[in-house]
């Protein structure tokens, strides 16, 4: 499954330094496509809710997108998962009226701190925690480079270059 | 390769190729024994590892179902993930660091030394650090150790060099590279260290040793060894004089074997070792095999462990380079006037970005947290790993609510933190910080104990037979022909990483196999 599949709009979907605004727009409901279980409502909710999960101010909406997908794709092939999601967010939304999705930011993370206990918060949460921190987008804003098989190694791209602090001896740190 | 008959009697059973069953394995081969080496995991190479923790992680942990208990909060973060240790040919070896440190004099007699200690089960070890001696130095040549053999220590990185100048600062004396099976230069068909910063998802350049890529395809090139990978041992059987007569085992297949054995020897990790004695239970052993001591799966330890992260103003790139980079060692040391037996050391330690965000403080989330991880790039990290306490209650038993894949009941890791445990690590902590704080660190952050990968005691050694599982050469107490192979059999942990250890009773107990073979003892 290719994670641009679920927005249409390219504008949503731009990744990299790009800073977007925390609570994605209203009505960005009929932007979802692709999804196989999951209704657009839906998704846009888990969408807000990850954000509030894992809020970085500098990662933008696609970011969060794959822990979207990842959901959408358990629920697809787990009628018990795909309950757990769906319960979830028809009482996320009835323990605010409906309105979750545009509450503040405070708002939206005390209505998760009432539910962080439930296997549904804790569902969307362990997936978000690995699917958002493996991202190489979102490395890169983390100055994190990953793999370096591919070039060689750090032994020539910077394992030792820290310059702030002195060297320590070659007794203690051979310079190999 | 050798392919032995399954009724072919005359062959050594090997349970588990990590560091205690494929050391074990070569040098019986090299000894001219036939061995089967039988391994729950599948056979993967320097060539098919990935610099990627997530795939890494699925591709060679073991994820066979187990549940923990007790208060140690690695059985509310990770309920179904005890220890983070692999299922593969080579098991933890492929995963491991490389540190490579020889115990103390002292922490081979506890029950000696650490008198007064409550709660706990201890006990001196049935033989001393001197008749260690000459096998470690053999282990340390063969598993190419650096400042031993003329092996020259690694180059430090950026995450050493935030350690040395803040332990030095804060007055520690005994500060450097390690001692590690990682070589800095090619060495015994072993490639040079590329600092490549994933020592924990196999070496891609094979410079760490690994009984994947040293000791098991040198057995097979003896031509005695028959290496038998996604075979997962089920039950050691006996006769109806108490002789282990071999190992039932399952294929991927499903098909279930029963290869015969002149001497059966277990090395499965301190889980599954114990966890195999207790599903071997018979009429004749009704308590699990060699259990007449009712020790088996008793006293787990897992070492008292921590971490701590520090944040500075300027980058670090700590996951640049190797994993385990340098160590204070002023710590490891006997001195209760610190308010708890037993000694630790602090090793640098680097997660990724994706294992930072999990294991940083599990389970943690909202913007407070965030915030931390923002700052990954500005951190340097640090291990604690010190001496916990045995502890008779702390014990691996079967979960006959929850079974494997097999049928058979999965294992149950319970673990409480002794006290002595617990004044370790708020000690740790704070020394830890110390040296952090005098680098120039702006946040320090004390992680909690991540699932253990240094698993021990849970057949312990005895000189008394009711004291423990098996004696000084790891042969059980009750089956002379059934040996325990790994960390399983420490009958203390000692507060140094253990496989080096490990390796060295494993050299030790095959040249006492091979003797005894010999001398038709066995």
């Amino acid at each position: 499954m290719k994670r641009r599949e679920f927005l249409q709009k390219s504008a949503i979907v731009i990744v990299g330094t790009a800073v977007v605004k925390a609570a994605p727009a209203v009505g960005a409901n009929g932007q979802w496509s692709g999804l196989r279980k999951l209704s657009p409502a839906q998704a846009q909710t888990l969408l807000v809710m990850a954000r509030q999960i894992y809020p970085h101010p500098k990662l933008d909406d696609a970011c969060y997108v794959s822990t979207i997908e990842e959901l959408d794709a358990q629920a697809a092939v787990s009628p018990q998962t795909a309950r757990l999601i769906i319960d979830g967010v028809a009482q996320l939304q009835n323990s605010t009226g409906g309105k979750f999705d545009r509450l503040s930011p405070e708002q939206q993370t005390a209505a998760l701190e009432a539910i962080q206990s439930t296997a549904f918060f804790q569902k969307v949460r362990s997936t978000e925690v690995v699917s958002l921190y493996n991202n190489h987008q979102v490395w890169k804003q983390f100055d994190y480079r990953g793999a370096s098989y591919p070039f060689g190694g750090y032994l020539h791209h910077g394992f030792n270059d820290l310059k702030w602090l002195p060297n320590p001896p070659d007794s203690a740190s051979p310079r190999g | 390769m050798a392919q032995y008959d399954h009724s072919d009697d005359s062959v050594i059973v090997i349970v588990g190729s990590g560091a205690g069953g494929g050391t074990l394995a070569n040098s019986l081969c090299r000894h001219g024994l036939k061995v089967v080496l039988l391994e729950a995991g599948s056979r993967y190479s320097p060539a098919t590892f990935r610099n990627d923790e997530w795939f890494a992680f699925n591709q060679l942990a073991w994820l066979d179902k187990r549940t923990a208990s007790g208060s140690w909060r690695v059985a509310r973060d990770f309920p179904n993930l005890p220890a983070w240790i692999c299922k593969t040919v080579g098991g933890t070896t492929v995963h491991w660091a490389g540190a490579s440190l020889r115990l103390e004099d002292y922490e081979f007699k506890t029950k000696t030394h650490y008198s007064g200690v409550g709660g706990a089960n201890l006990l001196d070890w049935p033989l001393t650090l001197q008749e260690l001696q000459p096998y470690y130095s053999m282990a340390e040549d063969r598993m190419g150790v650096t400042r031993t053999n003329d092996i020259p220590g690694l180059p430090g990185n950026n995450n050493f060099k935030v350690m040395y100048n803040g332990a030095t600062r804060v007055g520690y004396q005994t500060v450097h590279t390690g001692r590690m099976a990682i070589n800095p230069q090619p060495r015994s068909g072993r490639a040079g260290c590329m600092q490549l910063g994933f020592c924990f998802q196999g070496c891609k350049s094979g410079a760490k040793w690994s009984t994947l890529y040293t000791e098991i395809p040198q057995a097979e090139a003896t031509g005695r060894l028959d290496l038998r990978p996604q075979s997962m041992a089920l039950q050691v059987r006996h006769d109806r004089n108490g002789k282990a007569t071999g190992v039932l085992y399952v294929e991927q297949s499903g098909q279930q074997i029963f290869q015969k054995a002149r001497i059966v020897c277990l090395a499965g990790n301190s889980i599954e070792t114990p966890r195999l004695l207790l599903n071997s239970a018979s009429s004749m052993f009704p308590h699990g095999l060699a259990n007449s001591s009712g020790q088996v799966g008793r006293n787990y330890m897992r070492h008292t462990t921590g971490s701590v992260y520090a944040i500075f103003k300027q980058p670090v790139h700590m996951y640049r380079g190797t994993v385990m980079a340098g160590i204070i060692l002023d710590e490891a040391r006997l001195d209760p006037g610190r308010g708890f037996v037993g000694g630790f050391e602090m090793e640098t330690i680097s997660l990724g970005l994706p294992f930072m965000a999990s294991f940083l403080n599990p389970g943690a989330w909202g913007r407070d947290y965030t915030r931390q991880l923002e700052q990954y790039s500005n951190m340097a990290g640090m291990w604690i790993v010190g001496e916990d306490m045995p502890q008779e209650s702390n014990r691996v038993t079967l979960n006959h609510a929850v079974k494997d894949q097999w049928g058979l009941p999965v294992a149950n890791v319970h673990y409480d933190d002794h006290p002595n445990d617990i004044a370790m690590r708020n000690y740790a902590y704070k020394r830890g910080a110390a040296v952090y704080e005098a680098a120039g660190a702006v946040k320090t952050i004390e992680v909690p104990p991540y699932p253990s990968t240094h698993n021990l005691g849970t057949c312990r050694m005895s000189a008394k037979p009711g004291d423990g599982v098996c004696n000084k050469w790891g042969q059980t107490h009750d089956v002379r022909n059934l040996f325990i192979s790994d960390g399983s059999q420490f009958t203390t942990s000692g507060g140094e990483n253990p496989t080096l250890t490990i390796v060295t009773l494993a050299l030790r107990q095959a040249d006492r196999i091979a003797s005894e073979c010999a001398k038709r003892n066995l």
